[in-house]
């Protein structure tokens, strides 16, 4: 299940204080898209998510001025059991 | 949507939990951390007024001085309250700054008779007492209670800083075996003190508090950094456990606080009244 964040009309450093804490709440693997309508905004959390080890699944901008990140967070998707067999 | 934060812990805190050993997490185990300092002079104003700014959520603030105008070159938090106990004084500077800060202001002397008792209530102590029975006892009291240290000292230019961690390093009794014999080391009140060195000292102090309740970075357990400065030197000492200390060695003669080990010659009865 992808879990959704709407920072639209949230500015730095919140953008990225509070997609930080929602990944916390997060098992690894796990998506969150993220709502945003600054472009400064975007990349930073793009940024600031990867430099935490997260993958940045998707960006792209989805209406005029309103851009979405589809962010991974780290750690095993699966058991390791599975992913061994 | 974020946990347990409000909106405003949010902005408050925004720049630390964004720090990568911080997060959310690390910020919830500072808001439910518990700190003492004893002693809110120099060293215990820095600390003070970083560690409330954090959000460590309990402060536990002991001291039985009142705040005199001599105080405030260096004293920092007690501005515009003379005359009024430093534990108060201390009090309202936290509640000024953080309302998420739970104070516990004890008007009183750190004794012997009420040390263990204090100190059992909380994770981690600051030692910024300014007199060397002081310093003893609180070490004593953290060591039978198993409670981390950070000690602070400063004299002239000078200062050092150093964590006794229980069972993990050497404790002030392995560094500094015996009391100095009195009058060896000026007081600050004798010799004088650059107003600027509580607040570094203090503030090293504070930094150790905060990296033990989260967890990360390494303190200066087995190390004593000394600063100068005049200078504007750090340097650092290692200090190892002593298989012979009195009270965490091997086989410690001291097992129990008993006040007549905190005496120190010429020095006056704890009192609440500087005038008296």
């Amino acid at each position: 299940m992808t879990l959704e964040l709407d920072l639209r009309g949230e500015v730095c450093p919140y953008t990225f204080v509070k997609t930080k804490l929602k990944m916390e709440e997060m098992a690894g693997g796990e998506e969150l898209t993220i709502l945003l309508d600054d472009t400064e905004a975007t990349a930073n959390v793009s940024r600031s998510l990867k430099s935490e080890g997260h993958d940045i699944v998707d960006l792209k901008s989805i209406s005029r001025g309103v851009w979405q990140i589809t962010a991974k967070k780290a750690g095993f998707q699966t058991p390791r059991k599975e992913r061994d067999e | 949507m974020s946990g347990s934060f409000t909106d405003e812990q949010i902005r408050r805190y925004s720049r630390q939990i964004i720090l990568p050993d911080v997060g959310g997490i690390g910020q919830r185990k500072l808001l439910g951390s518990r700190v003492l300092i004893i002693g809110a002079g120099g060293l215990g104003s820095s600390a003070i007024a970083y560690l409330a700014a954090a959000g460590v959520g309990t402060l536990g603030i002991i001291d039985s001085d009142i705040v005199e105008i001599s105080n405030l070159q260096r004293q920092i938090i007690h501005g515009g309250n003379i005359g009024l106990a430093k534990s108060i004084s201390a009090e309202s500077f936290v509640r000024r700054l953080n309302s998420d800060v739970d104070v516990v202001a004890y008007q009183a002397c750190f004794s012997a008779e009420n040390a263990r008792t204090i100190v059992r209530e909380y994770d981690f102590v600051i030692d910024g007492s300014d007199n060397f029975p002081t310093h003893y006892l609180i070490n004593d009291a953290c060591v039978l209670e198993k409670k981390p240290c950070s000690h602070g000292s400063i004299l002239r230019y000078e200062g050092y800083a150093t964590t006794s961690i229980p069972e993990r390093g050497p404790c002030y009794r392995c560094i500094f075996k015996k009391i100095p014999p009195p009058g060896l080391i000026p007081s600050c009140q004798e010799a004088g003190v650059f107003g600027v060195l509580p607040g570094i000292i203090g503030t090293i102090q504070a930094s150790e508090a905060l990296k033990f309740v989260l967890g990360t970075g390494q303190t200066l357990t087995g190390r004593l950094l000394c600063f100068n400065a005049l200078d504007m030197t750090f340097f650092e000492a290692s200090a190892r456990k002593r298989l012979d200390c009195s009270i965490c060695g091997e086989y410690p003669r001291i097992v129990s606080i008993e006040p007549e080990n905190y005496l120190e010659e010429g020095r006056k009865e704890c009192r609440l009244d500087p005038r008296a």
